[in-house]
């Protein structure tokens, strides 16, 4: 415990001498957390639309009327071709084609059914996605308008006598769908990981690199108290990087906190672990700063694009939902949301606590291991 | 306890195809100076690397302090000092807090820690440096502190590689002086130089080449064997067989 001490009392001194630390520690969370959460918005609107009325009549133009009404979308082009709309589909002009083929207002009174066609342009999935959900729910308007006004004079044989099933939406824990809540918890865990993986993985190495290391092997130095000696600060500076950034989140973007936040600084702690250890399994493998830093990088941009922050889990091909499960920021993503927007206590996030803990156990006793004092 | 301080029994390191230590032998006695030369490449460094547990043999036995390299590295490491060819303090920590650092690892009681060092830095002249970082200090006051550093601990042996490499002649005899005081308190010199009027400071010099032990003994009885007057000769002899013949 005494060498601890000295290491731990050596290490912070060193940490708070380096002059691009503190800025790092301070201005980094600020600006990221503000720079994205506002930047990254899910909310699509202006979507570009052709709205081919093969009809012209008073229904169709009825229908036209609800989409330019709406606030999603701008009407790009007017055409009787459909030919001609996914032309500019094609061109990338255009993101949505609404067709009402020709007969619709007759079919709608005579047959009780009328068709529209929607052709989206979905070389942006989460684009089109939205576009036809909020396509689907002007036509859904539109269809429960026309049955309102028209029930009365159904007995005359107008409007359709039939029941419709309606699926109303219910968005819970995020009712306005406000993308901040959804994504500053998420961004606040990203921060949380760079920290740690790029301050422990450069550290060991430059001892490497400027033959301290020789030294410290020279001594009687127990390897378990080299690296928690190597560990512990940046686990601090990590612990306080994410309360800092709540607090942040908390005062800028009013995030709901929820859920108990022992539990989740709980579940930080443990998440700081896996992420230091493999700054140090890292370290210990390679010769230069350099090198850590690139091989840190490749594990960070895996665990940052398959975090389930930018792409929703859910999405990815079955393959790649496998390799999520072995992403510890996926796990703490999805913790910190269920505590923060949820309120899941701890008996809900029992199973990411048990996986997490394993990857914290196996990832530092690999680093232990391969830190080798004599070669 | 004999009075050896480290055994050397064929002691040979290879890496891959190359032979870098080829079944070395010597001892040293406690409280020797043991000058340990050879060429640049001959095996010097690999060899005090072995002694000090910081590489693995391949094949041979030694003992340091008694205890053999292969089995026992850390107990060896407890008795040892260490002062590496490239200077390895910690250059953004004053002299006081690397002191400190060390000390404590090696399990110094604080008291001691304290006043030795209040001691050590009067004797080093660094009191008025007591807040600078040593990257700041002059090469040849950090190569002192670093050899007080390996020493503070008060180790039975201490290996120093090169110790004076770059450092002006007035530093290179103050820190002899160092050397030659700690070999008087008990503790083995285990020295490496490439400065043949250092060797002669030595009681017992080796010179190795190729990775064998070509020469041992004291100063006097080597330029004796090879009938030259100083070391320098005695080393370029070995060193140098083919310019030898030349002349």
């Amino acid at each position: 415990m005494r060498t601890l001490r000295f290491l731990l009392q050596k290490e912070f001194i060193q940490i708070f001498r380096n002059k691009s630390i503190l800025p790092i520690i301070l201005v980094m969370p600020m600006v990221q957390l503000l720079l994205l959460s506002f930047a990254v918005d899910y909310e699509i609107k202006n979507i570009k639309l052709i709205f081919v009325d093969q009809d012209h009549s008073h229904f169709s133009a009825l229908l036209q009327s609800q989409f330019t009404g709406s606030d999603y979308f701008i009407i790009s082009g007017q055409t009787g071709q459909t030919q001609e709309a996914k032309n500019a589909i094609e061109r990338g002009t255009c993101d949505l084609v609404v067709i009402v083929p020709p007969g619709f207002e007759q079919n709608l009174f005579r047959g009780g059914r009328a068709d529209v066609q929607l052709i989206m342009n979905a070389i942006d999935g989460t684009k089109a996605g939205l576009s036809s959900s909020y396509a689907t729910g002007i036509i859904r308007n539109y269809t429960k308008t026309l049955i309102e006004n028209y029930r009365m004079r159904s007995n005359m044989g107008i409007a359709p006598q039939y029941k419709q099933i309606e699926a109303n939406y219910s968005f819970w824990y995020n009712p306005e769908l406000n993308y901040k809540v959804y994504m500053v918890p998420g961004i606040l865990v990203l921060l949380v990981t760079m920290i740690g993986a790029f301050l422990s993985s450069m550290n060991i190495v430059r001892e490497k690199e400027l033959g301290t290391i020789e030294q410290i092997n020279v001594t009687p130095i127990k390897k378990h108290h080299f690296i928690i000696g190597k560990t512990l600060p940046f686990w601090f500076i990590g612990m306080f990087e994410f309360a800092f950034g709540l607090l942040l989140a908390r005062l800028v973007f009013d995030i709901p906190m929820v859920g108990s936040l022992y539990v989740l600084f709980s579940f930080a702690g443990v998440f700081l672990m896996v992420v230091l250890g493999l700054g140090l399994l890292i370290s210990t493998i390679t010769e230069t700063q350099q090198q850590a830093m690139f091989i840190s990088w490749f594990f960070l941009v895996i665990f940052i694009l398959l975090g389930g922050l930018f792409t929703a889990i859910e999405n990815m091909p079955a393959w790649a939902q496998y390799i999520t499960k072995l992403n510890p920021v996926s796990y703490f993503i999805e913790v910190n949301r269920m505590i923060l927007l949820k309120g899941a206590g701890f008996m809900d996030i029992a199973v990411h606590f048990a996986v997490i803990s394993g990857f914290a156990l196996a990832i530092n006793a690999l680093a232990i291991f391969r830190y080798k004092k004599v070669s | 306890m004999p009075d050896n301080s480290i055994v050397v029994d064929r002691l040979s390191k290879k890496f891959g195809e190359f032979t870098a230590v080829n079944e070395i032998s010597f001892e040293t006695k406690k409280g020797e100076i043991f000058g340990f030369l050879g060429a640049n490449g001959a095996g010097k460094s690999t060899a005090m690397k072995m002694l000090c547990g910081l590489l693995t043999p391949t094949s041979g036995k030694a003992t340091v302090a008694g205890y053999d390299i292969a089995s026992q590295s850390e107990r060896v490491k407890r008795r040892i000092g260490y002062m590496s060819q490239k200077f390895s303090l910690y250059q953004d920590l004053t002299a006081i807090e690397n002191i400190r650092f060390y000390a404590g690892i090696y399990g110094m009681a604080d008291k001691d820690i304290k006043q030795q060092s209040d001691r050590l830095m009067q004797r080093l002249n660094l009191v008025d440096y007591a807040n600078v970082k040593i990257e700041a200090l002059p090469l040849g006051w950090k190569q002192k502190l670093a050899f007080s550093v390996a020493v503070f601990h008060r180790p039975e042996i201490v290996f120093l590689d090169e110790p004076t490499g770059g450092v002006d002649p007035v530093t290179r005899r103050d820190f002899w002086e160092m050397i030659t005081q700690t070999a008087a308190e008990g503790t083995t010199i285990f020295v490496t130089t490439h400065y043949m009027d250092e060797a002669e400071y030595c009681d017992r010099i080796s010179i190795m080449v190729d990775g064998k032990i070509e020469a041992l003994g004291t100063p006097e009885q080597l330029k004796t064997n090879f009938a030259v007057s100083t070391i320098d000769e005695v080393f370029i002899c070995l060193a140098r067989p083919d310019a030898n013949k030349t002349n």
